[in-house]
């Protein structure tokens, strides 16, 4: 019967039992909370028919999940907004600072990747900064621009630059000389140039670039808005720790990755649109 | 003597050779081609025809010498001189019917855009591609077709001077024949300039008036000009029939198998520097030496 199936079909099957029997291993591993009829007295005298902190079970995180999605946008204040609120703070502090990076590293990676003169000036500034981790220049921007919001924005545009700029500038270095041949032979000028050739034959390495740039991004959105707080994704995580909701924790956890996948998925679609065989 | 259409005069390039020194690729090559004129030029390799090509594209700048097109001298690249590259140089990231659209788009930015789409299709139907194939990329057409939409760009850009650099070097001897053939059909209605580098010699004599023969490098120089005394229109299968086919085809295997080298490194004195005329006829070679007639440096009427 598997035979007759594709390799999708039978993949997905496979998934869909490891999910399963994943989520039953850890079911099973949750030790039961004895309730109060069951204890002994000195049981109860220790203290231990209190309700205790412990990792929750698949079961409650589902119930979690159910709760949070059906109402995403609620907002009951500054400590208790719906998840819905919160993953969307985190996606427009990511995306503005991921599109500033974008204006900034682009047009600069066209230029460096155009010049061999350009290329041997930037590169050592590059090599130093690209390294540095992005929180760490959190102190730095906080002092400089005295605005949590803004310092958040601020480092996803310090930690998106880099693989975008040096991608677009191997991938603008690397274009054929043929192809750039074909253009002077047609008498096009440099702008039509960029645009019509370079472009074009730089795009599937500049969109890898952006991906490698939108998954960075994401992941240190959630580090700095544990730091700044307020609001967004990472601050609900590190609020629901000092909660102990670990059931929200753990559904938190799960709602950053498929969003994750969402903001890659959606570059991956881009990086077919642009690729091309030679 | 009125100067040729495309006239090349004491080209001269030099590479640094990597050890401090100079490597003198060829030195004072002079040649002209005249207006509808289909030339080819046979050498072995090393002997810089493709720099001799990209120096007429405008590509690459020679060291010394210069080359005049219309009187005008060449600098840089131009919509007037286009150019057929051996491995295709189509975009690949646009369709067939698009790459030759991108050209005439280059020729004349005023055109709207379903004028330009006729035209390309226009020419890409000359070459044999019409229907369902130009929507496809380059990477999904066979090496001839690429070659054949290579093809297609460059005439319909109405250039005055076509260069085409090995184009069916990488083809296979099939596919060549048939291309060779579209070439043909395309070049006759257009009285189009041609100069075309061939490593092929059965190539060059069927599609050429006259052939460039290159001494060997370094110090190649464009040592004899050969005419091809066989009438058009020509066929690959009745060519070979023709009584100066053999004799042409000789006298060019010889030169390349060993007076190319024979006559490599040899320096010639003098002003002119234009290659002898070999015309082959019936009656058996002729060379006109530019030393001996100046006045009139080809030889015609052999055997009449």
């Amino acid at each position: 019967m598997l035979e007759n199936l594709s390799i999708n079909q039978r993949a997905a099957i496979l998934s869909f039992v490891m999910l399963v029997v994943g989520l039953l291993i850890w079911e099973a591993t949750i030790p039961a909370q004895k309730t109060a009829e069951d204890l002994t007295e000195y049981e109860l005298l220790m203290g231990l028919g209190e309700e205790r902190a412990g990792v929750p079970p698949p079961s409650d995180v589902l119930a979690k999940a159910w709760e949070q999605l059906s109402n995403p946008f609620y907002d009951a204040g500054p400590n208790d907004k719906g998840i819905g609120i919160q993953v969307g703070y985190s996606i427009y502090r990511v995306l503005s600072g991921y599109i500033m990076a974008a204006l900034v590293a682009i047009p600069l990676g066209f230029l460096i990747g155009m010049s061999q003169v350009a290329y041997k000036a930037f590169n050592p500034f590059i090599q130093i900064l690209r390294p540095i981790s992005p929180l760490a220049w959190m102190p730095l921007a906080l002092f400089v621009i005295q605005d949590s919001e803004a310092s958040a924005i601020f480092v996803i545009f310090i930690c998106s630059i880099w693989p975008m700029l040096i991608n677009t500038a191997f991938g603008v270095a690397g274009v054929r000389q043929d192809w750039v041949n074909v253009a002077r032979t047609h008498e096009l000028g440099s702008l039509r140039t960029a645009f019509t050739v370079i472009l074009p034959a730089a795009a599937p390495t500049i969109i890898t670039g952006m991906r490698i740039s939108i998954g960075i991004a994401w992941l240190v959105i959630v580090a700095a808005e544990m730091l700044v707080g307020g609001t967004g994704i990472g601050y609900y995580v590190w609020n629901e720790w000092n909660n102990l909701d670990l059931t929200s924790v753990i559904f938190s956890i799960l709602v950053i990755g498929f969003v994750g996948m969402l903001l890659d998925s959606a570059f991956g679609v881009l990086q077919r649109a642009v690729a091309y065989a030679e | 003597m009125s100067k040729p259409f495309l006239s090349i005069e004491r080209l001269t390039q030099k590479f640094p050779d990597g050890q401090g020194g100079e490597l003198t690729v060829f030195e004072n090559a002079s040649f002209g081609v005249e207006k509808g004129e289909f030339v080819c030029i046979l050498g072995h390799s090393g002997c810089g025809k493709s720099t001799i090509m990209n120096i007429l594209a405008g590509l690459a700048e020679p060291t010394s010498g210069v080359v005049k097109m219309d009187g005008m001298e060449v600098s840089g690249p131009s919509l007037d001189r286009g150019v057929v590259f051996q491995n295709y140089s189509l975009l690949p990231w646009l369709s067939a019917l698009k790459n030759v659209i991108f050209g005439v788009k280059a020729r004349h930015p005023d055109w709207p855009r379903d004028k330009a789409e006729a035209h390309a299709r226009d020419f890409l139907a000359k070459v044999g591609l019409e229907g369902d194939v130009v929507h496809r990329k380059p990477s999904q057409l066979s090496g001839g077709m690429r070659q054949r939409v290579s093809i297609a760009r460059a005439f319909a850009n109405h250039p005055k001077l076509l260069l085409l650099d090995e184009p069916f070097g990488a083809l296979d001897a099939l596919t060549r024949g048939t291309i060779q053939d579209e070439l043909l059909k395309i070049w006759g209605g257009t009285e189009q300039t041609v100069f075309m580098i061939t490593h092929d010699i059965d190539e060059a004599i069927l599609l050429a008036d006259r052939i460039l023969l290159m001494t060997n490098g370094p110090f190649a120089r464009v040592a004899e000009s050969v005419e091809i005394t066989i009438p058009r229109p020509r066929n690959r299968t009745e060519i070979v029939e023709h009584p100066n086919y053999y004799a042409i085809r000789n006298h060019l295997v010889h030169f390349l198998g060993s007076r190319s080298k024979e006559l490599a490194g040899q320096k010639v004195d003098g002003d002119d520097l234009r290659p002898d005329t070999v015309r082959i006829d019936q009656a058996g070679i002729v060379t006109d030496s530019p030393g001996d007639a100046r006045s009139s440096p080809r030889l015609h009427a052999v055997n009449d």
